[in-house]
């Protein structure tokens, strides 16, 4: 019950996010594609090659669309910033409306070309013999008799937008898709249910008005029309009132895509939420994505790890050791792109790699070097990004790892793919509670291949140096130890008791000294 | 479309005649600039048409077309009144106007001004669209077969009704048909047509005194013969 109660408390945040970006998609969709339709109507090679691009596009993953628009907006904002002096906010909802913008518009142009092209040429004719010029005829006889087909195509548009927008979460937007997103990740069905739910409503409501306007047009009912209109603006009115008053500046605090950072980002919102700063939260943001978000301001602080920092933002391959990655990290941050590191938060989250206890035993495996000897015949699971990551690279070359096959998974299904060996070997996490709750053998690293990976708190440039908000975070550093934080997670990762990540918050609060 | 030399009088009831094909609707069409002739000219009171603005042209003379090309999303009264309404009319001149047309081609106003195309039968379809050509006030009317997909009776009430209508506001009236007995009962002159090429114009008593070739004879004596046919059939009746 207390599941659904608090997915229900996330409702109004997340609708109005989702109708405010699948409305401005839809409308700058119109906008576009109508007179584009209008004139590839009037020539055939031009409707052809635009129905061909709107079909090429539509192919494209929608996810994979929404993910490359923020690498090229970020591009874009470094290049006004450098050329005009002004930069703009490249994640969020800025590439979710331009790709779903682009996804918008197949429908609506396909729909409003065969209607005008394929119009009865009697009344075409009549326009012009009762005096009507091109566009006369246009606005007066081809686009109101062209009507019904076209607003059709714009149900079908605001249909496909409405789902898709649910992709919007990992570029950073917030949507129903967090509930989708967060749900997967935590294992909590009703969260992903209710997020299932909640966009199908919205879809089918929408469908539902855009019809009756479909159906006012066709048989020419005014009533019906206005009766449309007013549902439209009652559906989106009603679902952006949670957003008055909540405007003005909010501090972002960003998160990657698992319970720890959902569980120190809630974290964070309450210290900074007890200090009269208003915070919102971009969960589920790809490792890569959430370093250059906070250099570029998209977002204002979050935890990462230095390893990750260490291999993947400053591109070091070698290991100098845990104190001095650290000393180097908080230097080279502040220098290039002026983001403040207040330190670290006391515990190590390791990329390490983990077999069941028995496997490891039969195999007589303790070590990574241990591990190569076998590796050919065993199969590794990993997460999204760990194959791709430099520090992957470097331990597969030192320790000459090689396996029969690698599959990757959710974070948390990759631990289900271990203990049910679809997978011999996985890339856990050390300070995730189900390394214990599983009883799972975690290979030792002689060579060092492995960097650290404390975890550091990361502040925005803009509020680098604002004292009280870095007071409000300061109490955090050193605070949570690995047992503590490996507690908290599997609050949220166990399937018996399982709490929220708030919950989990709050409990871990209480073990922090305030 | 061959050479063409063709005069109309002022007032006059001209109708064309011909085969599918023939270049009837083309020649109108011309008229209208609904096609643009490839050379020649086309005069009206001595003034070359061609040489000005098209669109203002067609507003200034009616058109009825083919099936009466109503516009489906729009009422009686708003087809009707959209050639004046382009020319800028005030409302309230429209509708008097409307009014008056519907009175014209014999619909009641009040039950007619509010209906839609689809709500009329193919005869009041036509009358509408008869109606709608009339509502600037042209000179000059272009028919392109207005009855051709009308039963008889219908067919001949409404034929009957604008000769009357012609004759009443002293229009010029060009008539394109394929059907020589509504070509005799309704024009002043008759021109007949092949091939893109005119073959034969005059009075009918004049195409049926001397026509030009045997196609022409043929057409013209059709409507006799087969009222030759009809007298015999019916006194052969009981």
């Amino acid at each position: 019950m207390s599941e659904i109660a608090e997915a229900w408390s996330y409702l109004p945040g997340y609708l109005s996010a989702h109708v405010l970006l699948s409305m401005s998609a839809l409308v700058l969709g119109l906008a576009i594609s109508l007179p584009l339709a209008i004139l590839a109507a009037r020539s055939r090679v031009l409707g052809g090659a635009l129905l061909a691009f709107a079909g090429v596009i539509q192919t494209i993953p929608s996810l994979a669309l929404l993910a490359l628009f923020y690498p090229l907006l970020l591009a874009l904002s470094h290049f006004t910033t450098e050329t005009f002096g002004f930069g703009f906010r490249a994640l969020g909802f800025l590439p979710a409306l331009l790709a779903l913008t682009l996804y918008s518009m197949l429908p609506v142009l396909r729909n409003t070309v065969t209607a005008l092209a394929g119009m009865d040429g009697g009344v075409k004719m009549a326009a012009r013999g009762v005096g009507m010029t091109p566009w006369q005829s246009l606005i007066l006889v081809e686009l109101p008799l062209a009507a019904p087909v076209i607003m059709a195509g714009i149900r079908t548009a605001a249909v496909w937008v409405i789902g898709t927008a649910t992709l919007a979460t990992p570029v950073g937007q917030t949507s129903l898709g967090n509930y989708i997103f967060t749900g997967l990740q935590i294992e909590n069905w009703v969260f992903v249910t209710f997020g299932v739910v909640a966009a199908a409503a919205l879809a089918l409501v929408v469908d539902r008005l855009l019809a009756l306007a479909e159906n006012g047009l066709a048989v020419r009912s005014r009533a019906r029309v206005i009766a449309a209109a007013m549902g439209l603006v009652l559906v989106v009115a009603a679902s952006l009132v949670p957003m008055i008053g909540g405007g003005g500046h909010r501090i972002v605090i960003g998160a990657k895509n698992f319970e720890e950072q959902y569980i120190l980002g809630a974290v964070i919102a309450d210290r900074l939420d007890k200090i009269g700063i208003a915070t919102t939260e971009r969960d589920d943001l790809g490792s890569n994505v959430v370093f250059r978000a906070l250099a570029a301001g998209d977002i204002d602080v979050y935890v990462d790890y230095s390893g990750t920092i260490w291999a993947n933002a400053m591109k070091r391959a070698d290991m100098p050791g845990r104190k001095a990655v650290l000393g180097a990290i908080e230097q080279w941050t502040a220098k290039t792109h002026g983001i403040r590191d207040l330190g670290p938060l006391g515990f190590e989250n390791a990329y390490a790699l983990a077999m069941r206890a028995d496997k490891a035993k039969a195999l007589h495996i303790e070590t990574l070097a241990d591990l190569a000897a076998h590796a050919r015949e065993l199969k590794i699971g990993g997460d999204f990004e760990i194959f791709s990551r430099p520090e992957w690279r470097a331990v597969a070359a030192a320790y000459g790892l090689n396996f029969a096959a690698r599959r990757q998974y959710q974070p948390n299904l990759m631990y289900r793919a271990l203990i049910s060996g679809d997978v011999d070997v996985i890339t856990a996490f050390s300070s995730d509670g189900r390394v214990a709750q599983y009883d799972l053998k975690v290979l030792s690293d002689p060579k060092g291949a492995l960097p650290p990976y404390d975890a550091i708190l990361l502040v925005s440039p803009a509020h680098a140096q604002d004292q009280a908000f870095l007071a409000a975070l300061k109490p955090l550093i050193g605070a949570i130890d690995l047992k503590t934080m490996q507690r908290a997670n599997l609050m949220v990762d166990r399937a018996d008791d399982k709490k929220s990540p708030a919950e989990a918050a709050r409990w871990l609060e209480g073990r922090i000294g305030r | 479309m061959r050479a063409l030399s063709l005069a109309v009088g002022r007032g006059e009831f001209l109708v064309l005649i011909g085969e599918s094909g023939s270049g009837k609707t083309t020649t109108l069409n011309m008229i209208n600039r609904l096609v643009e002739p490839s050379g020649g000219r086309i005069l009206v009171d001595g003034e070359d048409i061609l040489a000005g603005d098209a669109v203002g042209w067609r507003r200034r003379m009616g058109y009825v077309f083919q099936g009466a090309g109503l516009f489906p999303h729009m009422t009686v009264a708003e087809n009707i009144g959209v050639t004046p309404k382009l020319l800028g009319w005030p409302k309230g001149d429209i509708d008097a106007r409307v009014d008056e047309l519907l009175g014209l081609v014999r619909l009641a106003a009040q039950d007619y001004r509010g209906r839609l195309p689809r709500e009329l039968s193919g005869g009041q379809q036509q009358r509408v669209a008869l109606a709608r050509a009339l509502a600037a006030r042209p000179r000059i009317m272009l028919m392109d077969e207005p009855f051709g997909a009308l039963d008889p009776i219908i067919r001949d009430d409404l034929a009957e009704d604008y000769r009357q209508i012609h004759a009443a506001l002293g229009l010029t009236t060009i008539f394109v048909t394929h059907d020589m007995t509504e070509a005799m009962l309704l024009g002043d002159r008759i021109a007949v047509m092949r091939d893109g090429e005119l073959v034969q114009i005059g009075t009918p008593n004049e195409l049926l005194a001397a026509p030009a070739d045997d196609f022409v004879r043929s057409l013209v004596e059709t409507p006799k013969k087969r009222a030759r046919r009809l007298a015999e059939a019916l006194r052969a009746a009981p």
